[in-house]
């Protein structure tokens, strides 16, 4: 273990008021234009919503859920909840109403703070669940004008009574202020999980102080750094992030002004320090894609010459292996003509730490970053770790492998082949869940992570498997990694998300998700008429697109020793998108097998009973929470 | 002069005192009489050539009817030369749309704030003082519209490429710019599917009430009127044959012939 901690969050917002007073802390795109708080600032607007939660009587150690979309105020609200001894509990701002109801019931909250009317309507909907929450505090006032206001309170209501509440409560908060240490909770976050209900994992301060601090050493972050807080508040990476090493290093902190801006936001912002799930480099990687497909015949044809080259030497380049000079100065060229150029439209331009984490990238998304010159590199992490498990160092990278551990961390691999751990990281307790608790967390310490890997002896990096629920046998024997095969499906620009089945049956089979925007791109070119996503997904030609690319992935495959026996024999394009309101994904966008193979049985046995079409009807919910359905007739194609 | 007294007061914004409109021979409108009251949804229906856009730029100022009284904002209307029609605060949108399509949805929304922008020709190219002082307060004003319609991404985007739907909630957005006292809007539903006409239904009664603008609209969507409307009126062959509460209007024997027909 690494030195102990003595810092708490407010106590480093204390500490960066002073030292980095005048320096941004926040800023947060609003009518177009960029606006600024300074760490000072921020300190101050923390004070005012403190004060604010005293004049509404929140005790200590009571729960302040938070629910909307990325705002320097949301955030604020939080360290301020952390302020008066209270705790903060971040919700999706996504979920669906039940969801939401669950969290608040199961943390007993007693305010939730919301960021706009659709949140506050969710908040009111699911009030019968949680009978302790008795206020709610929202930021856009918009279209709640006529909203009952004896419980419900405008941010701006803690901005008017300041002066009022200064007198009132100010020693009130100074008092709980002195009372806050380390060793008490600094959030709870609910993680959504592959299985069953979401589970509350406790973080305390010094979790996330030294998570924040031993992470920050190992990529040196400085106060200069910038990020784009673009991720759901309620995941543990975003919480790290743009508070945890934010706070610890003192940088600033950018909010987009929508989530549909922020492509451009981030090209706006162009941030030193990039953290995104696969998803978002899978769907940047897309849109470019995309891009250059409309593109001209000169620009293309330049397009795929350079990054053919980069294919080849970008990644040695950059790992400062030697490289033949005219294949240097090629790489060089296509540097000032696509490389560099591609870098500035993906936003891209000034990182010099990106990871992606949360769970597998596929080793050609991987490698198509690094070969433009982009430091991506992999983490390994989950929630209960406070994120950090292990990382990559600078210059010792590889598509396949996750790391060496982070400062502080143990690592221990059972016989089983399953990852263990403990790090100062390492979570107090499952929220009003000691059974999970302790199955997963031993007297020691040592939690286990639920995903099977081993370490690579040569150079002591983690290499993961799969979960290792999902890793498998097939009928004859042969290993069965699912997101092995998925990974390679998806660096597909046209497939959006595939799940493939195999586990001790003969052979594999796959569903796959058409990316709607890819594939109706090409339908547009190719003057492919389609009225809906449903009719697209089962149009002849897009089924032909999707078998070349399964072919393509099976000839991977078969060259493959271990993972030969995972090649798909048989497949299908879902008539509908997988949703994490439908509960097939999790609220961070992983699929949940489970859940998909109960609920789509039918098309499952049809996958292996070699019929050619099977009629289906599965339920979908809207985004209010009303339930619905559409059936369809759909076709297996032999891959 | 009951109607004079009506007019001066300070709930209606626009009075229509017994209006015929006539093109030569054709009689579009034939003593029509209803009033706009501050703060309302007031819709216009009617079947297919009843007279209901002519009644619109009647409001508008656009035509003018060859009997009868306009009362707007307490004072009765003289005929308006077309600059002063574009300076009077009513703001409309197209049944057809009518935006700069090469242009991008902000330089589009700022064309609403050209009534607003004094300084001269010289100025405006140096982009100096006054001109410069004008312009950022009123982006100001338009990037508020920007946010409340929920339009940030496309804000750089030229106009011509987006879809239908969202066109739309341009054109209404230039029409907001202006700050009208009164908004026209000539079936702000028509050609959408039904996710674009939720989107608009929404944001139409978020502008009557956040906003608190008079809206006056016509449309052929008989639910979405009686969703939206605090009043209606209901015109046929240039006649008015009903005036009420949504419920009233709905029940009404003459709107019912009107649009059913009935056997003579």
């Amino acid at each position: 273990m690494t030195t102990e901690v003595s810092f708490t969050i407010p106590e480093l917002l204390d500490r960066n008021a002073q030292e980095y007073g005048d320096q941004i802390a926040n800023r947060e795109k609003e009518y177009g234009i960029w606006q600024s708080w300074t760490w000072k600032e921020v300190q101050n607007q923390v004070e005012e919503i403190a004060l604010g939660y005293l004049a509404l009587g929140i005790k200590e150690g009571e729960h302040i859920a938070v629910l909307g979309r990325n705002r320097p105020k949301l955030y604020w609200s939080m360290i301020a909840a952390q302020r008066i001894g209270a705790v903060p509990v971040p919700i999706y701002q996504d979920a669906v109403g039940d969801e939401i109801g669950y969290v608040l019931g199961h943390c007993e909250a007693a305010l939730a703070v919301a960021g706009d009317q659709e949140q506050v309507d969710k908040i009111l909907e699911q009030q019968e669940k949680c009978k302790s929450l008795k206020q709610i505090i929202y930021l856009d006032p918009r279209g709640l004008r006529n909203y009952d206001h004896s419980n419900l309170h405008s941010f701006m209501s803690f901005h008017d009574s300041l002066d009022e509440n200064r007198k009132k409560y100010g020693n009130e908060l100074q008092a709980r202020q002195e009372k806050i240490s380390p060793e008490k909770i600094c959030v709870i976050l609910y993680t959504s999980g592959t299985t069953g209900n979401p589970k509350g994992v406790v973080l305390s301060h010094a979790n996330i102080v030294s998570a924040s601090r031993d992470s920050s050493r190992f990529d040196s972050l400085s106060q200069k750094e910038t990020v784009l807080a673009y991720l759901p508040m309620a995941w543990v990476g975003d919480f790290i992030f743009s508070i945890g090493q934010a706070y610890w290093n003192g940088f600033c902190v950018n909010c987009p002004e929508s989530s549909q801006t922020m492509m451009h936001d981030l090209r706006e912002i162009g941030p030193s320090y990039f953290f995104a799930p696969p998803r978002v480099f899978e769907s940047l990687l897309t849109t470019s894609m995309i891009r250059i497909e409309d593109a001209g015949k000169i620009k293309r044809s330049m397009f795929q010459y350079f990054m053919n080259h980069a294919r080849k030497v970008g990644v040695p380049i950059m790992t400062g292996e030697k490289v033949s000079s005219i294949e240097s100065i090629i790489y060089r060229i296509g540097e000032i003509l696509v490389y560099g150029p591609l870098r500035n439209v993906l936003g891209l331009s000034r990182v010099r730490v990106g990871y992606t984490a949360g769970e597998a990238i596929g080793p050609e998304i991987f490698d198509f970053y690094r070969s433009i010159g982009i430091n991506l590199k992999q983490l390994y992490g989950q929630t209960e770790a406070s994120v950090f498990i292990t990382s990559q160092p600078d210059g010792e990278v590889e598509a396949d492998t996750v790391g060496i551990p982070g400062p502080g961390v143990e690592l221990r691999i059972d016989d089983q082949g399953e990852i263990f751990y403990r790090s100062p990281g390492t979570f107090i307790e499952y929220y009003k869940n000691p059974e999970a608790t302790n199955s997963t967390k031993d007297k020691d310490g040592w939690v286990a992570t639920g995903d099977a890997g081993f370490i690579d002896e040569s150079n002591g990096h983690l290499k993961i498997i799969d979960r290792a629920k999902d890793v498998g046998k097939m009928a004859n024997g042969k290993l069965f990694a699912p997101k092995y095969v998925e990974n390679k499906l998806k660096f597909f620009p046209d497939v959006l998300e595939t799940v493939v089945f195999g586990n001790n049956r003969e052979y594999c089979t796959a569903m796959v998700n058409i990316d709607l925007v890819s594939v109706g791109n090409w339908a547009e070119r190719n003057n492919v008429v389609y009225s809906s996503y449903q009719e697209l997904a089962g149009h002849p030609e897009v089924y032909k697109i999707i078998q070349n690319y399964v072919g393509q992935v099976n000839e991977d495959l078969a060259g493959d020793e271990q993972l030969s026996g995972c090649i798909v024999k048989r497949f299908l394009v879902l008539h509908k998108e997988l949703d994490a309101d439908d509960g097939e994904l999790t609220r961070t966008r992983k699929v949940r097998r489970r859940v998909i193979e109960d609920k789509y049985s039918d098309l499952v046995t049809a996958l292996y009973d070699g019929n050619n079409e099977v009629h289906t009807t599965s339920e979908v919910t809207y985004e209010d929470g009303r339930k619905g359905s559409i059936s369809a007739t759909l076709r297996i194609m032999d891959a | 002069m009951e109607q004079v007294e009506l007019a001066n007061k300070n709930d209606i914004v626009m009075d229509i005192v017994n209006v015929t409109l006539r093109f030569g021979g054709v009689k579009a409108l034939s003593h029509v009489s209803f009033n706009i009251k501050r703060g309302e949804i007031r819709a216009i229906i009617g079947p297919n050539g009843a007279g209901k856009s002519s009644m619109l730029n009647v409001i508008n100022g656009f035509y003018t009817p060859q009997e009868g009284e306009i009362w707007f904002e307490g004072k009765r209307r003289p005929r308006l030369k077309p600059h002063q029609i574009a300076y009077q605060r009513i703001a409309r949108t197209f049944q057809n749309i009518a935006l700069f399509e090469g242009m991008t949805v902000l330089d589009n929304m700022m064309t609403g704030r050209m009534i607003y922008m004094k300084s001269g020709l010289l100025s405006q190219l140096a982009w100096w003082g006054k001109a410069e002082r004008e312009e950022t307060e009123n982006r100001l004003v338009v990037e508020k519209i920007i946010d409340f319609l929920e339009i940030q991404a496309i804000r750089k985007t030229p106009v011509g490429v987006l879809p239908y739907g969202l066109q739309k909630r341009v054109e209404l957005g230039r029409a907001l710019a202006a700050e009208p006292l009164l908004l026209l809007l000539d079936e702000p539903m028509a050609g959408m599917n039904n996710e674009e006409k939720e989107d608009m239904c929404r944001f139409i009664l978020d502008v009557n009430e956040e906003l608190g603008t008079t809206i006056a609209l016509i449309e052929h969507d008989m639910g979405v009127v009686m969703d939206l409307a605090d009043r209606v009126v209901v015109i046929d062959h240039g006649e008015k044959i009903a005036d009420g509460q949504p419920d009233e209007v709905r029940n009404d024997q003459n709107v019912i012939d009107a649009y059913l027909g009935v056997s003579h």
